[in-house]
């Protein structure tokens, strides 16, 4: 996007830092301070998961889950929940009302492009899902004896896919919104049926045929089918994965291309 | 002097409504030129095209020699853009946003000293929401000016300030001239256009009704004088209406009023002076350029313009 020509840089801008890392710590610190973000991304899927773990029900195994418990099937299900939070709640949220208050409108000023801000928004994301997936996993681990993935290179895999794809969703629905009200009602639009397809309330063995098929194709389904391979020791198959990739790369390649500033 | 801005024949509109339907100006380097007109006269619409940040329907533009739309790279790099609607986080600290800011040019000006030349430096920690209305210009001033650019804009800068910060920042604006910045300001004030600018473009509904230096404009409106005075004892006012400097002579209570010409104060002492007539409580009230605006455009600069938003 930016025609920047680095050659030209100066130390001074050198030993400060590029713009994308700066904007990156500026949104991360905002983040902390705001303490919504992630008190409400991180900590109420972390509240769940605590209640679902102290319900004994759920820790029989399941007949078609390989040996794992409903509580194991939760563990992937509420990152899961915690990645569509930040990205359809949080992310949107952020940015529709820095275009409504006029901060992009300023940033639109200065050589900083959208690709950039739109970076900004995801890395930041991203590092805070990051910090709650580890936190599920170590408590899921440490306080409920659940495993770790069995397949950790594919669970991290997976993962970093269902992130890409469900922040770039969050990123195209703020640059389709056309306001902060309307982007956080579809993002919330949105959120239920997607969460019922990652198996919040009816886990997807558990669902006629028809709608696992659609559930595979869902991003939160997609990604369901992913961390549940990784669980069972095997590297994710490609379809839930290209699945995953096709929509981050599609959904972030239209918001950079409908991105507006105002 | 070369020009730094160069406007022909801009127009824009919005849906059914024109803002902008003619708009022509030149502005030279090292100036501070003023966009003066009332609210709705598409003095914002203009500069927002010259930032690039709108599309002109009809025109063309030149800043520094690059077209605003279509070099972004380069006309950003040049230009400081301080926008009415410009805003920032809540939660983020000056220092933090004029780092940040600093970051997204290739060479750009030092903020730390700009945080101090704009008297910000006790304020380095405070979150944006908690300045007050002069400190968020401020900040806005420095933010426009940590690029190092060559042309600042600066719109509305000073609305809904107390007239002390606003003297202040008026200090500010020649501070930022005498470092070689080229300053387009949009106003709707004339005691800040007057102050501040070397020349000026009044527009109204959406055209320049004229360019010219401040007092050159009070000068083109042709404005007559005006003598108040209460006279110390009775008057004849055919003594004055036979002067040919005179075009007026009328009676508000005890005071008498005279229009006339630039001449018109000196025939009046003198004729006052001969009949030992003693003018007192006299004064005169000279043509301002809100004036001159009235003259030049049959309206009220406080007025709301047809196209207002």
């Amino acid at each position: 996007m930016s025609t920047l020509n680095t050659a030209t840089a100066t130390p001074f801008t050198a030993a400060h830092g590029s713009a994308t890392w700066r904007l990156v710590r500026a949104e991360l610190t905002l983040s902390v301070r705001d303490k919504v973000g992630p008190l409400w991304g991180v900590g109420c899927p972390l509240v769940v998961l605590v209640i679902l773990g102290g319900v004994p029900a759920l820790r029989e195994p399941v007949a078609t889950g390989g040996g794992m418990t409903i509580f194991d099937l939760y563990v992937p299900v509420l990152i899961l929940f915690n990645l569509a939070i930040l990205a359809l709640t949080a992310l949107p949220a952020t940015l529709a009302g820095y275009r409504e208050n006029g901060v992009l409108r300023r940033m639109q000023t200065t050589p900083v492009g959208p690709a950039r801000v739109l970076t900004a928004q995801l890395a930041a994301n991203f590092a805070t899902a990051l910090v709650a997936m580890a936190l599920f996993l170590a408590v899921a681990g440490l306080g409920f004896g659940v495993d770790l993935p069995q397949n950790l290179a594919g669970f991290a895999v997976a993962w970093l896919l269902a992130a890409a794809a469900l922040l770039s969703v969050g990123l195209l629905v703020t640059a389709l919104a056309p306001g902060r009200g309307p982007a956080a009602a579809i993002g919330t639009v949105l959120f239920f049926p997607m969460m019922f397809f990652a198996g919040l309330w009816v886990p997807v063995a558990y669902m006629p045929p028809v709608l696992q098929t659609i559930s595979h194709y869902t991003p939160l389904g997609a990604g369901m089918r992913a961390f549940e391979e990784a669980y069972l020791g095997q590297f994710p198959s490609a379809v839930p994965l290209l699945t995953l990739a096709a929509y981050a790369l599609g959904c972030a390649v239209a918001a950079v291309r409908w991105f507006r500033w105002q | 002097m070369p020009a730094v801005i160069e406007v022909r024949n801009l127009r824009k509109r919005y849906d059914d409504k024109i803002a902008v339907d003619d708009v022509s100006l030149t502005v030279q380097e090292g100036e501070i030129f003023g966009i003066l007109g009332p609210n709705g006269a598409g003095k914002t619409t203009t500069v927002e095209c010259i930032a690039g940040l709108r599309t002109p329907d009809r025109g063309e533009i030149t800043v520094c020699g690059l077209d605003p739309r279509r070099d972004r790279a380069g006309l950003t790099r040049r230009l400081g853009v301080q926008l009415q609607a410009g805003c920032l986080p809540d939660r983020l600290q000056v220092a933090e946003a004029l780092e940040l800011y600093s970051s997204f040019y290739p060479a750009p000006a030092d903020w730390r000293a700009l945080m101090d030349d704009l008297g910000l430096a006790a304020k380095a920690k405070t979150a944006y929401a908690k300045l007050s209305g002069g400190q968020k210009q401020r900040l806005s001033i420095a933010l426009a000016l940590v690029g190092d650019p060559r042309v600042a804009i600066l719109d509305e800068l000073t609305t809904g300030l107390d007239p002390q910060a606003r003297r202040d920042t008026w200090a500010l604006i020649e501070g930022v001239r005498s470092r070689g910045v080229t300053i387009v300001l949009v106003t709707h004030f004339m005691e800040e256009a007057e102050r501040l600018c070397d020349r000026l473009a009044l527009i109204d509904a959406g055209r320049v009704v004229a360019v010219d230096t401040p007092a050159g404009l009070t000068e083109r409106a042709r404005i007559e004088q005006r003598i108040r005075f209460r006279p110390s004892r009775p008057l004849d006012d055919h003594l004055l209406t036979s002067l040919p400097d005179v075009s007026g002579v009328t009676r508000r209570g005890e005071f008498v009023i005279v229009d006339g010409n630039d001449n018109a104060l000196n025939a009046v002492t003198t004729v006052l002076a001969r009949n030992r007539i003693v003018a007192e409580r006299l004064r005169v009230e000279q043509a301002s350029l809100e004036d001159a605006f009235v003259e030049l455009t049959g309206r009220h600069l406080d007025a709301v313009g047809p196209d207002a938003k």
